[in-house]
């Protein structure tokens, strides 16, 4: 742009004039240009060697999907395991392995072939939170994980595994006999699978079927047994399709939990995600969530909010957390033009700009959930769902209201990636709204940047009695799951039981809400935030506070004062003008 | 009708370059304030600090040319007849008295422009530019270490200069109509030569 190209002229040409009065100005300005540009040749090389690496995949892309052999006809997910499998520059082909050459029975049948030649998988896995589902919290101590957090969702795993093990990498966590030292129970075909055929269903305690099964419940439709030598044949690497096979569907369902993750990120174009667009940069979740030795990089339980020390460099022995925007794009990322957007990273996450919403699909997400009302079933005691235009449940009896959205404009925090939960056994009351988990962090704590953060809101069983958030026993085909018996006081004696607790006998509802940082979805930067989209009276980060935000703030004293001198002294010099102006008029 | 030489050809251009780049900075400015929106935050960003490197150059070729042609005496305060021109305004211009001043071109402005010029170069201008250029370059305050100053207050004393200004425009623009004949002072701003009794 014309300005933009001036605006940098006049501040070098006049650099030998300020040198007078400003040399601080004139001293400090070459440094910050020389750190900018290393930052911009990391960038520019990490550019190109992307941009290499997209065209290779979008041929090998291009190729394999003309290989599918009607080419554009190919269904998408095929064309996508294709390219998967096209992509690999694997120096094995384990269609050509002997001992994969079995009919298996069972997934841990597989997993023993597996670890025949992988032979540390399984234990590397053991060590990960995909497999234990536990954390614990450096900065607070607190026990976290699946195993133990409360959500506002479908609330609790306990005494439910069998249905939620169903995203589990294991095979087997039904109750809490499941051993966790087992190798065989380890599931390595949920991750690297290929063929897009592995399905481990609710129910089935983290199993696939391996006998032809009605699916979904009650559908009338039927899926085949689990052709597990096929699969296993044809592993390779993780895929966004295999991470999503959980992660696009956390919640229950697609889209509902995350919002910038569903399965819209299989293949989505480069307006709903720059870097994974599938005709561009292509990546996979693993560019990002870097991983060693299985271990996932890139936690939501202790996320890193700022990260000081810039572009982390391929060989750097730095052991810091590289899934974040700025462990390659560094903490300057923008050209010098826009030098003032490179001042805001102090302040504000990546996201907030560069992810203007999330949902940004066909896909409506989840934005509430409502357990007070479930339970309600027709005249003839039968399960109630009532959906919305969009064919979405609004109304459950067996979980009660619901309500969606999509291209949310998420809502902007102080957080620093200490991050605050409120666990089973922590005081509740209805008085007050229940922070599932807090972030913290404000304006004056230099790790803290303004985040882009869902919040969903809900309302939730909790103990009268004990003043917790409770564990409701929501699946199973026993006689208390609340799935089918619709009995809140027997579901909630099993579930407060397998938190090992003992039901008080009396429960109500708790408002709730959780929060995750916005962090997917990525938009193309011609599509991230203008300036006044904060810079302006009833902008983005209206409820921000802690900073002085140009165009939202003023000291409105200052103003009144200001405009009413002006005022007057309008008035003052119209009134006097006007008389001599009549005076003038008089005299002819 | 006697005319006299009071303007030099660099002062006007000085002062309507400097007029122009005001009145762009004060439409700029209290945009980026937020009082109003027009050109989009972005744009009215770019145009002030544009406009803002545009002054600073030129009031440091002025500033030189005050000083290697003496014109900087121009400005030198005086009590004398301060009154008298207080007087004139209220009453006299009213009745065609004769102004208390006669402009020469030693003696170019009256001891009230004297006055208000001055006030406008040691308090205004300072102000505008000290509290300008920190608000440029906040992001540089901890490694000068600036880290002390507030945003807030930077900004605020920022618009406390841009009122300042502003009101000094409003009187200015009105008390150049007052001369021997309405436009007679804005001629001679333009073209250097000022008509007189």
């Amino acid at each position: 742009m014309f300005i933009k190209d001036l605006l940098t002229a006049p501040v070098l040409g006049f650099a030998l004039a300020l040198a007078v009065s400003m040399p601080a100005a004139a001293t400090a300005t070459p440094a910050a240009g020389a750190a900018q540009d290393t930052g911009a040749e990391i960038g520019k090389a990490i550019e190109g060697a992307a941009d290499k690496a997209a065209a290779d995949v979008s041929a090998a892309a291009e190729k394999a999907a003309a290989e599918a052999g009607k080419g554009a006809q190919a269904p998408a997910p095929l064309a996508a395991a294709a390219a998967a499998e096209a992509k690999s520059s694997s120096t094995a082909d384990h269609s050509k392995f002997e001992e994969l050459e079995i009919d298996f029975k069972s997934g841990p049948e597989v997993t023993l072939a597996c670890l025949k030649c992988h032979t540390e998988a399984a234990k590397q896995i053991h060590k990960t939170q995909h497999w234990t589902w536990e954390y614990t919290n450096p900065d607070t101590g607190q026990k976290l994980g699946k195993k133990h957090v409360i959500n506002n969702f479908c609330t609790s795993v306990k005494s439910n595994n069998t249905f939620c093990s169903a995203c589990h990498i294991g095979y087997g966590w039904a109750d809490d006999g499941f051993d966790f030292s087992s190798e065989a129970n380890v599931d390595c075909i949920v991750c690297h699978d290929t063929t897009g055929t592995y399905k481990k269903l609710p129910g089935l305690s983290g199993h696939p079927n391996y006998e032809t099964m009605e699916w979904p419940p009650h559908s009338g439709k039927f899926r085949p047994p689990t052709d597990l030598k096929k699969i296993a044949q044809n592993v390779g690497p993780t895929s966004r399709k295999t991470c999503g096979t959980c992660h696009f569907y956390g919640g229950g369902g697609d889209a509902v939990k995350h919002g910038d993750l569903d399965s819209s990120l299989t293949n989505p174009g480069r307006y709903l995600d720059v870097h994974m667009d599938s005709e561009g940069l292509n990546f996979t979740c693993s560019r990002c969530h870097v991983t060693d030795e299985h271990e996932v990089s890139g936690s939501r339980y202790k996320p890193t909010a700022s990260d000081e020390k810039g572009a982390r460099v391929p060989g750097s022995l730095d052991p810091r957390n590289p899934t974040t925007c700025v462990a390659c794009h560094g903490n300057t990322p923008h050209p010098d033009k826009m030098a003032k957007l490179n001042d805001h990273t102090r302040k504000l996450a990546c996201q907030t700009c560069h992810i203007p919403a999330y949902a940004r699909s066909t896909l409506q997400t989840k934005m509430s959930w409502d357990w007070s009302t479930a339970g309600k079933l027709d005249e003839q005691g039968q399960r109630i769902q009532l959906k919305n235009s969009a064919g979405k449940v609004v109304y459950d009896s067996k979980k009660g209201t619901f309500s969606y959205d999509r291209y949310v404009v998420p809502e902007y925090q102080w957080f620093n990636g200490k991050v605050n939960f409120t666990l089973f056994g922590d005081k509740v009351s209805e008085d007050s709204v229940v922070k599932i988990n807090e972030f913290q962090g404000d304006a004056n704590d230099p790790d803290a940047r303004i985040w882009p953060v869902r919040v969903f809101r809900g309302k939730q069983m909790y103990d009268k009695g004990l003043q917790t958030l409770a564990v409701l026993h929501t699946a199973g085909d026993d006689d208390a799951a609340f799935w089918g018996n619709y009995d809140w006081d027997k579901a909630m004696e099993v579930g407060m039981h397998s938190a090992g607790s003992e039901y008080s006998g009396e429960f109500g509802f708790v408002s709730t809400e959780m929060s995750w940082p916005i962090t997917h979805m990525v938009s193309p930067k011609e599509d991230a935030l203008e300036c006044e989209d904060c810079h302006s009276d009833a902008g983005r980060l209206a409820g921000i506070e802690g900073i002085y935000l140009p165009a939202r703030d003023r000291m409105t004293l200052i103003d009144t004062i200001g405009f009413a001198v002006a005022l007057l002294a309008l008035i003052g010099v119209l009134i006097h003008g006007g008389i001599r102006a009549i005076l003038a008029k008089r005299e002819g | 009708m006697e005319k006299i030489y009071i303007f030099k050809r660099f002062e006007r251009f000085w002062h309507w370059t400097q007029a122009l780049l005001i009145i762009t900075m004060m439409i700029t400015g209290f945009e980026i304030h937020g009082t109003y929106s027009n050109l989009g935050f972005e744009r009215a960003v770019e145009w002030h600090t544009l406009a803002a490197w545009a002054l600073i150059t030129l009031w440091v070729f002025a500033i030189f040319w005050h000083f290697t042609t003496g014109e900087w005496k121009q400005y030198v305060p005086t009590t004398e007849k301060v009154e008298a021109m207080m007087r004139y305004y209220l009453t006299g211009i009213f009745t065609h008295a004769p102004h208390p001043f006669r402009v020469t071109t030693l003696h170019k402005h009256n001891p009230l422009q004297r006055l208000a010029y001055l006030f406008v170069k040691l308090m205004i201008n300072p102000l505008i530019w000290a509290t300008g250029l920190l608000y440029l370059f906040y992001s540089s305050w901890d490694k000068w270490g600036l880290g002390f100053l507030n945003l807030e207050w930077v900004a605020t004393a920022h618009v406390i200069g841009a009122f300042m200004m502003l009101i000094f425009f409003i009187a200015h623009i009105y008390l150049a109509t007052t001369g021997h004949k309405p436009m007679s002072h804005i001629k001679a701003m333009i073209t250097g030569w000022e008509e007189i009794e």
